[in-house]
């Protein structure tokens, strides 16, 4: 077969099948592609090669004997069975490195696997490698990570969003199929926009977090990148579902559906009949980009063209949930990251003296970064005492609101909500890194969904001034099927669309392996605002 | 809302046992009082009769039989401690007068 990276993942499996590539051929191809790349992109904190080629031959042996047994026997293959996954540098590998993008658990390896890590290898999934992110996943564009910022291949000067950047990027880059993120205020949705990738945020509970690095535990949640739909479909498929270990995940069904989206474009089209869109008035938010409102009233248009009836709704707590956010978030982050005290793993610090106090104080101090320091921060205020009322109370009082809001929309008959997944395209390297509310407005339209539990999906919609804009589908609790199928009857309605046939526009000055690291062009890029 | 001043970042910074350089107080300063203003506007809402969220899935009291379980092999959980001795992690001192 020509190039296996350009390809999506459900015609890997069929080319798998068909013995047009093997697992190791496809394998090593995006492994070239990531380890040459990686320098100009920085999308990976970690690659391991030569146990990624193991399990590709491992997938290649269980193929060849389905392949003896006959065509049911590969018909009943896993559709993940011998493709990459690229994982969120939170996830446990056992015995691998899982740094959450922090120089405090740098050098730590994880004792054990995920609940996910294990869904992926029972599946024969290729773990190819860690992912960069924002330190302990606080962050929109990925610039907080204690090991390098990474670069968007659509403009090399640009972030790729955050906090699972490494992941869109790898994606959006052909370096991998299918990547695993985690979303607590849109950190799979948005960097999905901002690299044209497909990400989904699925219902709180729906994939276990064991062996997850925990930053907010309300409402952090795993789920899946890809470059279509049914792929990401796949994928959530794969790692959904109750564990014991993770009393938070939840034991309602996960639909085998997801593995039957259609791969028809009528079908998938026609399946917009007569489904009713909301359209919410308060996402339409002031200085959103104009060039973005226009992709995401034409694609609002498109739906509407093919069938779906759109009406306008209104979320009325929507301004509110930014603030609500930014109480309940830190709050929740600075109880789990009490645990990075640098006793029992970690960067540790112990001083002459023996004050354990003062251990702490330096472990932690020089271990985190300045966004987890200034959550950790807020947190501690707001429950610190005599302003617990006042704060997080107050708080997860409003989102009560937040969600009571969704829930209304979705009783009155509301199949999803439509709306942009970021107000903007992707922005330069530090245009928002000295402004925190800045930085935080980059999530407005994609945190009220974890406020309220609910699933959402972005997919891409176009192109404006040349960088990806993301259409977001907001479903009501458990409606994954149904967004991912909101999101494929999209990608059938605009399949003939020029932009469907671009690619990142600067994947080939990634390739130049003496061109700028990320680090120096963000470097480059504040000496010419100084 | 009242701000926080220089001494209450640095309390703050104590409780959250995060030591930081003069410039880092000076930076969060800032930072800090800027968000908390934006916290303000909720106090446009009336909550009094509203009942508080801590999570979004209806689900209560997980439980499940206590049984034994192999739990991971000692020297795993021991690799990544930076001080041990035998089968333990070596803690700080933390009662005045000990030597370690």
């Amino acid at each position: 077969m020509t190039d296996p990276t350009r390809s999506f993942g459900h015609e890997l499996a069929a080319a798998l099948r068909a013995g047009e590539v093997s697992s190791r051929e496809l394998t090593q191809a995006h492994l070239e592609n990531a380890e040459r790349q990686n320098h100009a992109l920085n999308a990976w904190l970690s690659i391991d090669a030569e146990e990624a080629l193991r399990q590709a031959d491992a997938a290649d042996a269980r193929i060849a004997v389905a392949r003896v047994e006959g065509s049911e026997a590969l018909a009943g293959l896993h559709p993940l069975l011998g493709l990459p996954v690229a994982l969120k540098d939170l996830v446990s590998v056992a015995g691998g490195p899982c740094t959450a993008g922090s120089r405090i658990l740098e050098g730590y390896r994880a004792p054990y696997d995920a609940h996910i890590t294990e869904r992926l290898r029972d599946a024969g999934a290729v773990l190819i490698g860690k992912t960069n992110m924002d330190e302990f996943a606080m962050g929109s564009s990925n610039e907080w990570s204690a090991f390098g910022q990474v670069s968007n291949p659509w403009d090399l000067d640009r972030v790729p969003g955050g906090s699972s950047g490494g992941s869109a990027t790898a994606v959006a880059a052909f370096h991998s199929p299918f990547g695993i993120g985690t979303d607590t205020g849109g950190s799979i949705r948005q960097p999905a926009a901002l690299t044209g990738t497909v990400g989904l945020k699925p219902t709180y509970g729906r994939v276990s977090r064991y062996g997850i690095v925990a930053f907010a535990s309300s409402l952090d949640q795993i789920g899946p990148f890809a470059r279509d739909s049914r792929d990401a479909a796949a994928l959530l498929h794969a790692i959904a579902g109750r564990d014991e270990r993770d009393a938070t995940s939840s034991p309602v069904p996960v639909p085998d559906e997801l593995l039957d989206i259609p791969a028809a474009d009528d079908e998938a089209a026609a399946w917009l009949e007569g489904k009713r869109l909301g359209l919410p008035a308060e996402y339409f938010v002031k200085g959103m980009e104009p060039g973005v409102e226009e992709r995401i009233r034409q694609a609002v248009d498109a739906l509407e063209g093919a069938g779906a009836t759109v009406e306008e709704v209104s979320l009325p707590h929507t301004d509110y949930g930014l603030a609500t956010y930014y109480i309940v978030v830190p709050a929740e982050a600075s109880a789990n990251l009490a645990r990075y005290d640098g006793v029992r793993y970690g960067h540790s610090v112990r001083l002459e003296g023996g004050d354990f106090i003062a251990d702490y104080l330096a472990t932690r101090g020089e271990g985190f970064g300045p966004e987890v320091k200034r959550r950790i921060m807020l947190g501690t205020y707001a429950l610190s005492a005599g302003y617990y009322d006042a704060f997080y109370l107050k708080a997860q009082k409003v989102r009560t609101l937040i969600k009571r809001d969704f829930d209304e929309v979705f009783e009155s008959g509301i199949d999803a909500l439509v709306a942009p997944t970021s107000p903007s395209v992707a922005f330069k390297f530090g245009a928002r890194i000295a402004d925190p509310v800045a930085m935080y407005l980059s999530d407005a339209c994609t945190l009220p969904a974890n406020m309220a539990g609910i699933a959402g999906l972005s997919v891409p919609c176009g192109l404006s001034d040349g960088l990806p804009v993301g259409l977001q589908f907001i479903g009501a609790p458990w409606s994954e099927l149904e967004l991912l199928r909101f999101g494929r009857a999209y990608e059938a309605i605009t399949v003939d669309a020029d932009w469907r046939r671009l690619e990142p526009t600067q994947l080939s000055i990634a390739d130049d392996a003496a061109g700028p690291t990320p680090s120096e062009r963000a470097a480059r890029l504040a000496a010419a605002v100084a | 809302m009242a701000g926080l001043t220089r001494s209450d970042v640095e309390h703050v910074a104590f409780l959250a046992r995060l030591a930081l350089t003069q410039d880092e107080l000076d930076r969060l300063e800032g930072q800090l009082n800027h968000i908390l203003d934006q916290y303000a506007k909720l106090s446009e809402l009336d909550t009094s009769a509203i009942a508080p969220t801590a999570q979004t899935i209806e689900l209560e009291n997980i439980l499940r039989e206590d049984v034994a379980a192999p739990s991971l092999p000692v020297e795993v959980v021991l690799r990544n401690a930076p001080v041990t001795e035998g089968d333990f992690v070596v803690v700080p001192p933390i009662l005045a007068g000990e030597s370690s």
